[in-house]
């Protein structure tokens, strides 16, 4: 039966590069069938027009990083019915989660002139770290492909089909030589979450992470392989210390590594 | 695939290296799509191939676990490397394949034609299957042939011509004399190749296996192989056999492995194994899937897909309340005593070939002969030691 009201939903940015916003914007043909089956209520990267709250959708980009933030997010959380965390900055505290392995106050003194007027928390985090969120989309960016199927899930009441599994199931089943066994090219894809189609194996370079942790990810035992190819412990803090790195699979085994 | 007698098969036919484009060609003139080896990123993969040209000529691959290198030789042998990632598995069961589609209709749904061309069933001509890969088609035909046959497998598969290379270069991954499935094709083919290259000639012994191999070795020129030449082709086999480095004892394995459920093993290779699904999506004989469901925004349209699953992941065992296998060790133990013991109640035959592609592309070198010869030497230990007074772990 077709729905007689449009859903509302609403695009919330926090600290973020906009990446996952333009996926949603990157949808040309989709986007015409979502503008079709959702009315966008709030979104400022596309309209100008905005609606009120209450929302039964809300895609979050970004991560906490000040304290006007972490209020503005319970903000969002009580005006939204579903709220799903978009990429790796809302899910992990993306890459400016790097600020909570150092001291935050070194870097405003270096890169500002007048660090005084620089509000900012000592750590970059998740949403799920402030309020409940009810779906994590993965990925730096998120995989448009798999933001239109979460959309899709959420509104015709059914689960995402969103894998936690390796990057390799994807890999294998594109048919993709292994970078690693095949060029002794050190890959991630074994211990982070599927989502991009195993896209790097695919141009015949190693996995970045950029999904985060799998569901599963034995990191102990792929570093001890990627030793073996050769690569030292601060490539291995390097590797694991980039998009997801406040991920907690990903945090233990970079500390692990950093010496 | 009418069998031929005994006699045929001791009278191979000879064809020069310079005519084996005419059996592609005839392959093709009789509408095969033909598929077959080519190199692609620096390894050796199956895909479509028109020209002798396009096979990976003069390549020779070094394989070892977790180790793959092609390297191009001067030489100008059409089949002297071992097999790649890739298997036939995925023409007879696609990696990725469309159910059905449906749409919303009055209140119910109605199921949509089909309109995707590239999972269509065709005459495919699989040029160079390994006698293990022969093996291997036969334990699917089982898995998907049997009481609920899957009618895609099934339709591809009475529409294979099937053109085998007898292994003349071992990878020191391979275990098929231990499993019985190899170097030399035993049947199962249509047409049987034992590539013989010497200083100044260069010809394909070939076999007939079936009526359709007769048939199309008609149309490409050959003459019968002189007693010497047979001799050749024979000798080059029986060197393979002995130069498979690799083995696996079978006897026993089938109760061995649910007995040793509980053995400490697992443990060891849970700490190595990173659960990443690469062995049992190269395997041949692996027949796993997952369904999903999707819908599009409007809620108007539906569609099942199917994809290729292992018994890797997490949400392979998952039931109302969690996965059943939530532990890595759980994991590895499935795959092991699938393979080479509950397969055997399940289709009476193991579920493994020796083909050595769950060695070579493991990312942290995890060596199926190893871990079963760690876990009989376990069992072996227990056995002569206090272990008669220990219960029998069987769980
Ligand atoms: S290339 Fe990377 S993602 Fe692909 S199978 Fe190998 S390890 Fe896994
Ligand atoms: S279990 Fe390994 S060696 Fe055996 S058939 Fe499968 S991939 Fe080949
Ligand atoms: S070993 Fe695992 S993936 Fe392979 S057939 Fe058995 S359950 Fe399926
Ligand atoms: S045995 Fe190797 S290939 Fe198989 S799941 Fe474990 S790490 Fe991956």
């Amino acid at each position: 039966m077709p729905r007689k009201t449009k859903p509302k939903l609403a695009v919330w940015k926090f600290a973020s590069c906009d990446g996952c916003q333009l996926s949603l914007l990157d949808c040309e043909d989709e986007l015409l069938a979502v503008a079709d089956a959702v009315e966008i209520a709030y979104f400022p990267e596309a309209t100008r027009a905005s609606l009120k709250g209450p929302y039964d959708v809300s895609l979050v980009e970004g991560s906490i990083t000040t304290e006007h933030d972490a209020e503005r997010i319970h903000k969002v959380r009580r005006a939204s019915k579903t709220l799903i965390a978009i990429g790796a900055c809302a899910t992990s505290g993306g890459i400016q989660a790097l600020r909570n392995f150092k001291d935050v106050k070194q870097f405003t003194s270096v890169v500002y002139a007048t660090p005084k007027y620089i509000e900012t928390l000592s750590k970059s985090t998740p949403i799920a770290d402030h309020v409940f969120v009810d779906f994590e989309l993965r990925g730096c960016p998120i995989n448009k492909m798999q933001l239109v199927e979460v959309i899709s899930a959420y509104l015709n009441g059914r689960k995402p089909n969103v894998p936690r599994y390796s990057v390799c199931i994807e890999c294998k089943r594109r048919g993709t030589p292994c970078v690693m066994v095949a060029h002794g090219t050190p890959c991630l894809g074994p211990v982070t979450q599927a989502g991009c189609g195993a896209l790097c194996p695919l141009y015949q370079r190693g996995c970045f992470g950029c999904y985060g942790p799998s569901d599963a990810p034995n990191t102990r035992s792929l570093s001890e392989q990627w030793k073996a190819m050769g690569q030292t412990p601060k490539d291995l803090a390097r590797a694991f210390r980039t998009y997801n790195a406040y991920a907690d699979a990903f945090r233990k085994e970079g500390d692990l590594h950093e010496g | 695939m009418t069998k031929r007698t005994r006699q045929d098969s001791e009278t191979p036919d000879i064809i020069e290296s310079r005519d084996f484009q005419a059996l592609f060609d005839s392959l093709a003139k009789q509408g095969y799509r033909l598929v077959g080896p080519t190199v692609r990123e620096g390894v050796v993969i199956i895909d479509e191939i028109a020209q002798v040209s396009e096979l990976p000529i003069g390549y020779i691959d070094e394989q070892e676990k977790g180790t793959y290198r092609l390297t191009h030789s001067s030489g100008s042998a059409f089949f002297g490397y071992g097999l790649g990632p890739h298997s036939w598995k995925k023409y007879l069961f696609p990696p990725r394949m469309r159910l059905w589609q449906a749409q919303r209709y009055n209140g119910s749904f109605a199921i949509a034609a089909d309109d995707s061309t590239d999972q269509e069933v065709q005459p495919l001509a699989l040029i160079g299957v390994r006698a293990c890969e022969l093996a291997a088609l036969a334990i699917q035909d089982r898995v998907f042939m049997g009481d609920y046959p899957d009618p895609h497998y099934k339709a591809q598969r009475e529409q294979l011509f099937i053109v085998a290379v007898n292994c003349i270069h071992p990878e020191s991954t391979c275990f098929c004399t231990s499993m019985n499935t190899g170097p030399r094709a035993a049947g199962g083919f249509d047409l049987a190749l034992t590539e013989v290259l010497e200083a100044d000639r260069h010809y394909l012994l070939t076999q007939v296996g079936s009526d359709a191999g007769a048939k199309m070795l008609e149309a490409v020129p050959h003459r019968p192989a002189t007693r010497e030449e047979k001799a050749a082709a024979d000798t080059l086999i029986s060197r393979a056999a002995e130069h498979i480095e690799r083995s696996m004892n079978t006897r026993g394995l089938k109760e061995l492995l649910p007995a040793s459920a509980e053995s400490p093993h697992w443990d060891a290779i849970a700490a190595r194994c990173l659960a990443c699904g690469n062995c049992t999506l190269v395997c041949p004989t692996c027949f796993c899937a997952t369904v999903e469901d999707t819908t599009d925004l409007t809620g108007e349209n539906a569609e099942r897909w199917r994809l290729w699953d292992s018994c890797f992941t997490t949400e392979f065992s998952y039931v109302i309340g969690g996965s059943v296998r939530a532990s890595v060790k759980s994991r590895y133990r499935q795959w092991l005593t699938h393979k080479l013991s509950t397969w055997v109640d399940q289709f009476g035959t193991l579920g493994c070939v020796g083909c050595g592609r769950c060695i070579t592309w493991c990312p942290v070198e995890i060596d199926i002969t190893e871990e079963v010869r760690a876990i009989q030497a376990q069992h072996a230990a227990v056995s002569d030691g206090a272990g008669r007074k220990k219960k029998d772990a069987h769980a």
